[in-house]
């Protein structure tokens, strides 16, 4: 899915975020990212997502090098991830549909395809028969689950979610998790930053740990804190 | 190859079209969602441009009634000596409209002038009937092509015999130019100062249109909208944003001018009013150079706004 090679983020301040990376994510595979605040995860995320150029190394994207891309370029790469918030990041001013088809029509997807995708993602997270409410009138895991609706509506082929239960209760952390576990089964990738020790420990998926910007530890069915 | 490069074309058709459907509806969506910065902005427009309009009215009039005036005062009077002969009368006239640059040389006789100024007198003309002899002279009225041909023509005039005095008002007219020229060039300042303030104030409440919008903007970023796509329905509103604050400008400067002038031409002296330039004249100007105006600033300040957050 996508490689880093010995990447370095040094900031403007001088302060080096991720230092000499390198790591490697499968297509279809689901990952989490763990580490305290500070560690580089968010840095991490940026790179992937072309927020932040790499002071050094090289960042490869489905066979393509996505180091540096031109402005023009950027818009392209980003339709391919879809990124999920920890504060959700919705349009309060829109309806639930109308979350989800922005995010459609800002990719350019016409009429006709929005009024067909919308109601299957949003019958896929549940939320078939909340379409017409606004997203202040729900409560915090339906909030988050029109986010993972308007990630997935474009059909991107990695999904980075950022804390994505790290404002939830541990009941609605699980439905999140299996929502994020369906999308995952239909072949998407999962690259999931946490601070959720349960949800981890009960996954048993790849997790990556970082700190102060480099790589401790990477097993392929971790826990939260040191494996066996 | 054909039929596939004309499918090709009817895409790119598309896309546009939702596009540009695109930016207008979220355009004015804005405009209608954040209606109460939508409000300012038009408001700072307009009041920008009625004072712009103010200064521009101040200087068009000013250089009409400068033009006006200059053509009025554009006259010399040569007086002539009271012991001149009519023959001699007469050959000053030919000499003077042989000289470069006049347009009509005019006599004026003293008892003409005399019963002239009982005229203008009126009630007080009978003050003049018990003047034993007309101290009035015989004069000739020269009106120039040009005021640059005054100076040399004086000068001639006053050296021939039979001239008493030549009368030119080159002081009057001089301070007048250059009175107007200073007003003008003070409204110039003023409006370059105010399109400047104009700029920064529709640049800071689109800023603050934006900022309500940041979480939109960051959005269809790091969904992946174009630039152009993130920018187009910002640009538009700023552009709307400008139009109307014109529109209501346009009305409210072209009315209150209207009515300024024909509050003049009934209050005040008749004379004054007719140096008051016309509205009907200056509509098409002020209507083209205040949407110009309108549009330019919400252009500008909607991409000095956005430059500050499309950077995600």
């Amino acid at each position: 899915m996508f490689e880093f090679r010995n990447v370095t983020k040094v900031y403007k301040n001088k302060f080096t975020a991720v230092k000499d990376i390198n790591l490697s994510i499968e297509k279809g595979s689901f990952s989490f990212v763990v580490g305290k605040s500070g560690a580089g995860k968010t840095t991490l995320i940026k790179l992937l997502i072309k927020e932040v150029d790499p002071t050094e190394g090289q960042i490869v994207f489905n066979g393509e090098d996505i180091t540096y891309l031109s402005n023009r370029k950027i818009p392209i790469h980003r339709r391919k991830v879809g990124v999920i918030f920890q504060d959700f990041r919705l349009l309060n001013k829109k309806t639930v549909y109308e979350n989800i088809a922005f995010a459609m029509e800002m990719v350019g997807q016409s009429p006709k395809n929005i009024r067909r995708e919308v109601p299957t993602v949003l019958s896929m997270v549940g939320l078939s028969d909340k379409a017409n409410n606004f997203p202040n009138e729900l409560a915090g895991g339906e909030q988050q689950r029109i986010a993972i609706a308007r990630a997935v509506v474009n059909k991107p082929e990695l999904i980075i979610a950022d804390e994505p239960t790290g404002n939830l209760d541990p009941e609605t952390s699980y439905e999140i998790m299996k929502i994020f576990s369906e999308i995952n089964r239909r072949g998407t990738t999962l690259l999931m930053v946490t601070h959720d020790r349960a949800i981890v420990d009960t996954m048993k998926k790849r997790v990556i740990e970082l700190k102060n910007g480099k790589i401790i530890r990477d097993t392929v069915e971790g826990d939260y804190y040191h494996d066996i | 190859m054909e039929r596939s490069s004309e499918t090709q074309w009817k895409g790119i058709i598309i896309m546009i079209s939702r596009i540009l459907k695109h930016t207008v509806k979220q355009g004015f969506q804005g405009i209608l969602r954040n209606r109460t910065m939508s409000v300012a902005s038009v408001g700072s427009v307009a009041a920008v441009l009625v004072i712009l309009g103010l200064v521009l009215m101040v200087i068009l009039n000013i250089s009409a009634i400068s033009e006006s005036t200059k053509e009025k005062f554009d006259e010399i009077y040569i007086y002539l000596d009271d012991d001149v002969s009519s023959q001699r009368i007469r050959e000053i006239g030919e000499e003077i409209s042989a000289i470069d640059g006049t347009l009509s040389v005019v006599f004026q006789s003293k008892e003409y002038a005399l019963e002239q100024m009982k005229e203008e007198w009126g009630e007080d003309g009978r003050l003049l009937e018990g003047l034993a002899n007309n101290p009035l002279p015989n004069t000739y009225v020269v009106q120039l092509r040009d005021v640059s041909y005054a100076d040399p023509l004086v000068k001639q005039v006053e050296q021939k015999s039979g001239v008493e005095e030549v009368k030119y008002y080159s002081d009057i007219i001089e301070k007048l130019i250059s009175t107007a020229e200073m007003i003008q060039l003070f409204g110039m300042v003023m409006i370059v100062i105010l399109l400047l303030v104009s700029i920064f104030i529709i640049q800071n409440t689109i800023k603050i249109t934006v900022a309500s919008r940041k979480t939109e903007i960051e959005l269809m970023q790091y969904i992946g909208a174009s630039n152009g796509f993130v920018r187009g329905p910002f640009i538009l509103e700023g552009i709307v944003l400008g139009m109307l604050g014109a529109v209501f400008a346009i009305t409210i400067v072209l009315n209150g001018y209207d009515y300024l002038v024909s509050y003049a031409n009934e209050k005040l002296f008749a004379m004054m009013s007719v140096y008051l330039v016309p509205s009907n004249l200056i509509t098409m100007d002020i209507l083209i150079i205040f949407v110009t105006i309108g549009v330019g600033i919400g252009v500008l300040g909607s991409i000095v706004s956005l430059k500050k957050f499309l950077s995600v």
